[in-house]
C-alpha cells in the first residue's frame, strides 16, 4: 500500500462527511440570511430526517418514497417550529433566540427518543454495499450518492436563489428587510420559506448519510455542530462558503486521523478553524459586517 | 421598590425548596427501599435503559409474591444521564431521603467511580453494572463495593487465547474513546506480552464518529493479521462495515461489548465471520443443558420477552444478577446492611447470567474469565467456537 | 435602593446559615453546594455577557482547567488542595490571557464559535491526555479541603465553605459592576464603537473581563473537584457550556443576583424534573423555550414585568369603574 493510494481514501473519506456537513451549513446560512439567527436545531432536523426516513422505508420498502416521506415530515416540523417557538418571541435578541433553538433541539430530541427509542436503526444502501476500486482506494456507491445529490442540491438552491422570483426575494429580504417590505415582499413568508428549506436540507443530508452511519435519536446534535463550524469557516450566510467549509472541514479531520492521531482528530478539525477565524475573522468567504 | 420585589421573589424560591426539601419523612410501615441509579437516557441510555427496565420488573415480580421476608418493596430509580455530578447528587437523594438499603448501578465506571466515596461513608451496599477495575480494586478500599459486570481483562484474556491458537501474533487495536474502550486498551497492551503477541497499530475512535475508515485505512498499511475492535452501541457495526468497504479482509474480532443480536443487525453482511467474546446470556440456547447458567439465562430473557417484548441483554444481565445475589443476601441475613455487606461479600457458586460468582474479600466481582465464552457470527447466527 | 441591596445580603447570609442549621440531609446540602459552584461560574459568565456583551460557548473548559488542575496536582504530586487551588486559578487566568488576545477580536457568533471550539479542544485533550487526566474514566481520590486540621469532607463543612467564596464573589463582582470599570463594561455593551470613542480601550477591556470569568470558572471548577473528590472529562463538555449560558439568561443578564437565581433554578429543575423519567428532557426543553419566548429578560424581569403589567390592568380597570367587566 503506498502512501498516495491512502491519501486517496483519506480524501473520499473526508469528502463524503464534509458534503453532509455542507448541506446542514447550507441549512444554517438559509435561515441565518432570512433571520440572523442561528438555529441550532440544525443537526436535529438532520436526525429527524434520517429516522422518519427509516420508518417510512419500515411501512413500505422503498428508498425513493422513504427518501420524498423523510423531507415532507422534517418540512413539517421545520415549519411547526418556526411558528410555534420562534415567531412567538418577545425580544428576539440573538442570545435568547440561540436558547430557544438549543431548548427546541433538546425538545426534538426527546421526543425522538420517546418515539424510535433508544436504538440504533440501519437503512440500506440506495444501490448497494460492493466497494468501487479506484487504485487501490475504494469507495461505496453510497458515497458517490451523498456527493451526486448534495452538489446537485447545492445547485438547484444556487439556481433557485439566482434564477426565481421567490429567491431573488428571499435575498432580498436578507439584505434589508425593510426595504424588500417595501417593495411588497412578506417577510414574514420569507421566514417560514427559509426555515422549510433548510430543514428539508438537513432532512435530506440525514437520509442520503444514514446507510453509512446508522441512525440514532442523539445523532443530530454533532452533526449540527459541525455544520455550525462549516458555516462559520465558509463565511456566515455565504453558500459557496458553506460548502467549502463543510468539504474542508471534513477533508481536515479524516487527513488528521490518517496522518496526525486518530483520537485528536476533532481537536485538530477545531484548531484548524480557531487558526483560520484569527487570521479571517469573516470565515473564508464572508464579507464584513 | 424593585429590589423589594427582587427579595421577595429571592424569598419565596427559599421557602419553596424548603418546602420541597421537608417532603422527606419516614413512618414504619414503608417498604424496603432498594436503589437504582442507571444512565437511562442520554449517549449510554442502551446500558442504563435494561438496567432499569431489569430492576422494575423483579420488584414487580417480588411484590407480586409477597415481598422480601414478607415486606414489601419498592424501587427508586434515578436517571444519571452519564454525567457524575448527577450521580453523586442521586445517590446521596437515594441514601438521605430515600432510606435506600442498598443500592444498584451506577451503569458507567465514571459515575461509579463518582458515587462510591459517598456510598462507602454511608456504609451503604453498593453493587455497580460498569466494567472498570477501579470499581473493586483496591479490595481494602472498596468493602463496601462490589460489581457484576466481568472486568475487561477476561475478554482480553479470551480473545488472546483464541489469537495464539489460530497462529496470530500481530495485532491491529481499535479502541473507542470512552472508559470502556480506555480500559480495554489498557488490558490489550498489559496482556499481549503474556500471550506473544505484538500490537502493531493502535487506534482510536469518538463513540458517535461515523467514519472510521481513515483509521482502518491505516491498519491496512501496517503487518497486522487481525483487528481486535474494543466499543459499544452502533459503532463497531460501523467499523465491520467499514472494512468490508476498504477490502480489509483479515479477520476482525470484536468486544464483548458489540455482543447482541442488535450487532448482527446493524452490521448486516458485514456482520458475517467476527469473532468475539459473549457472556452466556447472549448465546445460552447453544449452551448444553449440563451447563448451570443455561436455565438461568433462559428463565431471564422468558420473563424479559414477556415484560417488554424485546430480547433481554447482557447490560441488563449486570443488574439482575445484582438484584439476584442482593435479595439472596437479605433473604439470608435480614435487613442489617453490615450484615448484607458480610453476606455478599461470602458469595459463593452464584450462578449469573454474567457468570459464576465467587466473591472474596480480596475479590468482590467473583467472576473469572470462563464467565466468557468465544463464538463467531454465520448468516446472523451467534455460533460458538470452544 | 442601599437598603435593598442591604437587605439583599443580610437575606442571603441568613438564609445560608438558617440552611446550615435547620437542613439536616446531605442531600440537600449537597444540591446547595452545587446551585453555589454553579453560581460561581454563571456569575463570572454573566460578567462577560451581560456586562461586556461577549458570547462564550466554551465557558466549561475554564472550569475544567480549574479541575483538573487541582485534580492532577493533588492527586499526582501530592500538591497541598489549597495550593492546588490557587495554581488552578493561575492555569485558568493564563490560558484565558492566551485564547483571549486572538479570540476576543472576533465578534458574534464567530466569537461563539471560537470559544466553542476552543471548548471542544480542551474536552479531548482531557480525555486523550490519559497519562495526565486518566482519560473517560476519571481522576479519583482527590483529597478534600481540611483547615487546621479539619477535612472539610461532609456537604455540611463544604457548604460553609462553598457558600463563604459564592458570598465574596457576589461582593466582588457587585462592587467591579458600580466601578469605573463597571460603566466602562456597560459602554462596551451598548456599543463597541461608542465606547472606543469616547477613549476606552475596548480590546483590553474585554480580555480583563474574559480573564476575570476565566477565574471564577477556574475557582469553581476546584472547589467541585475538591467537593466531589472524582472527575471525568463528561462534567465539562459542551452541554454544560450550553447549559451555563442557559442559567445566565434565564436568572437575566447585567443581573449579579439572577445568576444565582439562574443557577438554582437551572440545578434545582432536572431533580424535580427526575420523577418523570423518560420525559424529563423533553419537558425541561419545553421549560426552556417557555421560559424564553415569554420572558427573554430572564425570570425576575419576565415577572416584574409581568406583575407591572398586572398592576396596571388593575388600576386601568378601577379607573373605567369595572366597565371592562360587563
Amino acid at each position: 500500500m503506498n502512501v498516495l493510494a491512502d491519501l486517496l481514501q483519506y480524501l473520499f473519506s473526508g469528502l463524503t462527511n464534509g458534503a453532509i456537513f455542507a448541506l446542514i451549513a447550507l441549512g444554517f446560512g438559509i435561515i441565518y440570511n432570512a433571520t440572523t439567527i442561528i438555529n441550532f436545531a440544525q443537526g436535529e432536523m438532520v436526525m429527524l430526517g434520517a429516522l422518519s426516513a427509516i420508518s417510512f422505508y419500515h411501512l413500505k420498502p422503498s428508498l425513493p418514497l422513504a427518501f420524498v416521506g423523510g423531507v415532507a415530515t422534517v418540512i413539517v416540523v421545520g415549519l411547526v417550529f418556526e411558528r410555534l417557538a420562534l415567531r412567538p418571541v418577545r425580544e428576539p435578541t440573538p442570545l435568547t433566540l440561540i436558547i430557544i433553538t438549543v431548548g427546541g433541539a433538546v425538545l426534538i430530541k426527546g421526543l425522538a427518543m420517546l418515539y424510535w427509542g433508544k436504538e440504533a436503526y440501519s437503512l440500506p444502501s440506495f444501490s448497494g454495499e460492493a466497494p468501487l476500486y479506484l487504485g487501490t482506494a475504494t469507495i461505496l456507491p453510497q458515497n458517490l450518492w451523498v456527493l451526486g445529490l448534495t452538489a446537485l442540491l447545492v445547485a438547484v438552491l444556487e439556481a433557485f436563489f439566482r434564477l426565481t422570483l421567490v429567491g431573488k426575494a428571499m435575498r432580498a429580504c436578507a439584505y434589508n428587510a425593510r426595504a424588500a417590505r417595501l417593495v411588497g415582499i412578506p417577510p414574514g413568508r420569507m421566514v417560514q420559506l427559509s426555515f422549510g428549506l433548510s430543514a428539508a436540507l438537513g432532512a435530506a443530508g440525514g437520509i442520503l448519510i444514514v446507510p453509512l452511519t446508522m441512525g440514532m435519536y442523539d445523532m443530530g446534535t454533532m452533526l449540527g455542530l459541525k455544520g455550525f463550524s462549516a458555516a462559520i469557516l465558509g463565511g456566515l450566510g455565504s453558500s459557496l462558503g458553506g460548502v467549502l467549509g463543510g468539504l474542508l472541514l471534513g477533508v481536515a479531520e479524516s487527513l488528521a486521523c490518517g496522518l496526525i492521531s486518530s483520537g485528536y482528530r476533532d481537536a485538530v478539525a477545531f484548531f484548524i478553524l480557531l487558526v483560520v477565524l484569527f487570521l479571517r475573522p469573516q470565515g473564508l468567504l464572508g464579507g464584513r459586517e | 421598590m424593585k429590589a423589594k420585589i427582587v427579595s421577595r421573589l429571592f424569598l419565596s424560591v427559599v421557602a419553596l425548596s424548603l418546602l420541597i426539601f421537608a417532603g422527606a419523612s419516614a413512618s414504619a410501615k414503608e417498604p424496603l427501599v432498594i436503589g437504582g441509579v442507571f444512565s437511562v437516557t442520554g449517549t449510554h441510555s442502551y446500558l442504563g435503559d435494561p438496567e432499569k427496565k431489569t430492576l422494575e420488573m423483579m420488584v414487580a415480580e417480588s411484590n407480586a409474591k409477597g415481598g422480601l421476608k414478607g415486606q414489601p418493596l419498592k424501587v427508586v430509580i434515578y436517571d444519571d444521564e452519564g454525567d457524575p455530578t448527577k450521580a453523586r447528587l442521586q445517590a446521596e437523594k437515594l441514601i438521605q431521603k430515600d432510606k435506600a438499603l442498598a443500592i444498584i448501578g451506577p451503569s458507567l465506571t465514571p459515575t461509579s467511580m463518582a458515587i462510591l466515596p459517598v456510598t462507602s461513608k454511608a456504609k451503604v451496599p453498593l453493587i455497580s453494572c460498569a466494567a472498570g477495575i477501579g470499581i473493586t480494586s483496591p479490595a481494602h478500599e472498596r468493602q463496601w463495593v462490589f460489581k457484576t459486570a466481568q472486568t475487561d481483562q477476561m475478554a482480553v484474556s479470551r480473545i488472546y487465547q483464541y489469537l495464539q491458537k489460530t497462529g496470530i501474533n500481530k495485532v491491529a487495536i481499535l479502541t473507542v474513546a470512552t472508559g470502556f474502550g480506555i480500559s480495554g486498551k489498557e488490558q490489550l497492551n498489559a496482556l499481549a506480552p503474556k500471550y506473544g503477541i505484538q500490537l502493531v497499530a493502535q487506534e482510536v475512535f469518538g463513540e458517535k464518529d461515523t467514519d472510521m475508515t481513515p483509521q482502518l485505512t491505516k491498519i491496512r498499511g501496517t503487518a497486522a493479521q487481525a483487528v481486535i475492535c474494543w466499543g459499544t452501541g452502533p459503532a463497531p457495526a460501523l467499523v465491520a462495515k467499514n472494512m468490508k468497504q476498504l477490502g480489509l479482509t483479515i479477520p476482525l474480532v470484536q468486544s464483548h461489548g458489540a455482543a447482541s443480536k442488535k450487532f448482527i443487525e446493524l452490521a448486516g453482511e458485514a456482520g458475517d465471520g467476527i469473532i468475539m467474546p459473549a457472556g452466556k446470556l447472549v448465546i445460552y440456547k447453544l449452551l448444553t443443558d449440563t451447563d448451570p447458567q443455561k436455565a438461568v439465562c433462559q428463565e431471564y430473557d422468558k420473563k424479559y420477552q414477556a415484560k417488554y417484548s424485546a430480547p433481554a441483554s447482557s447490560f441488563g444481565g449486570y443488574a439482575y444478577d445484582a438484584w439476584r445475589m442482593l435479595t439472596q443476601a437479605v433473604e439470608k441475613v435480614g435487613k442489617d446492611r453490615a450484615k448484607i455487606r458480610g453476606a455478599l461479600e461470602g458469595t459463593k457458586n452464584f450462578v449469573g447470567v454474567s457468570g459464576i460468582f465467587n466473591m472474596s474479600p480480596d475479590d468482590h466481582n467473583g467472576l473469572s474469565p470462563e464467565a466468557f465464552v468465544m463464538v463467531k457470527i454465520e448468516k446472523g447466527e451467534f455460533k460458538l467456537l470452544d | 435602593m442601599l437598603t435593598g441591596l442591604l437587605n439583599r445580603w443580610l437575606l442571603l447570609a441568613l438564609t445560608c446559615l438558617a440552611a446550615l442549621v435547620t437542613i439536616d440531609n446531605d442531600y440537600y446540602l449537597s444540591l446547595l453546594n452545587f446551585i453555589g459552584i454553579h453560581t460561581l461560574l454563571v456569575v463570572g459568565l454573566n460578567l462577560l455577557m451581560g456586562y461586556a456583551g461577549q458570547i462564550s460557548l466554551g465557558h466549561a473548559a475554564f472550569y475544567g482547567l480549574g479541575a483538573y488542575t487541582s485534580g492532577i496536582l493533588t492527586t499526582t504530586y501530592g500538591v497541598n488542595p489549597w495550593l492546588a487551588l490557587l495554581l488552578g486559578l493561575a492555569v485558568g487566568s493564563l490560558t484565558a490571557f492566551v485564547i483571549g488576545i486572538p479570540a476576543l477580536k472576533l465578534r458574534g457568533y464567530y466569537l461563539a464559535m471560537a470559544t466553542l471550539g476552543f471548548g471542544i479542544i480542551v474536552y479531548i485533550v482531557l480525555n486523550e491526555a490519559q497519562s495526565w487526566t486518566g482519560g473517560p474514566s476519571g481522576l479519583s481520590g482527590i483529597p478534600s479541603f481540611s483547615l487546621a486540621g479539619l477535612a472539610l469532607d461532609t456537604p455540611r463543612r463544604l457548604f460553609a465553605l462553598i457558600w463563604l467564596m459564592v458570598g465574596l464573589i457576589l461582593a466582588l463582582s457587585a462592587n467591579l459592576v458600580d466601578s469605573r470599570l463597571g460603566r466602562a463594561l456597560r459602554a462596551l455593551h451598548d456599543s463597541e464603537n461608542a465606547a472606543a470613542s469616547l477613549g476606552v480601550n475596548t480590546g483590553r477591556l474585554k480580555l480583563i473581563i474574559f480573564v476575570w470569568s476565566a477565574l471564577y470558572a477556574a475557582l469553581a471548577g476546584s472547589l467541585y473537584a475538591h467537593t466531589l473528590n472524582f472527575i471525568a472529562p463528561g462534567s465539562f463538555g459542551f452541554m454544560f457550556s450550553i447549559k451555563l449560558v442557559t442559567m445566565v439568561v434565564v436568572g437575566g443578564m447585567a443581573s449579579i443576583w439572577g445568576s444565582l437565581l439562574g443557577a438554582a433554578v437551572l440545578t434545582i429543575l432536572p431533580e424535580l424534573l427526575v420523577v418523570f423519567h423518560d420525559l424529563e428532557v423533553v419537558i425541561f426543553g419545553a421549560i426552556l423555550m417557555v421560559v424564553m419566548i415569554f420572558m427573554p429578560r430572564g425570570l425576575v424581569r419576565g415577572i416584574l414585568d409581568i406583575w407591572e403589567q398586572q398592576k396596571r390592568w388593575r388600576q386601568g380597570r378601577l379607573s373605567t369603574g369595572g366597565r371592562s367587566a360587563s
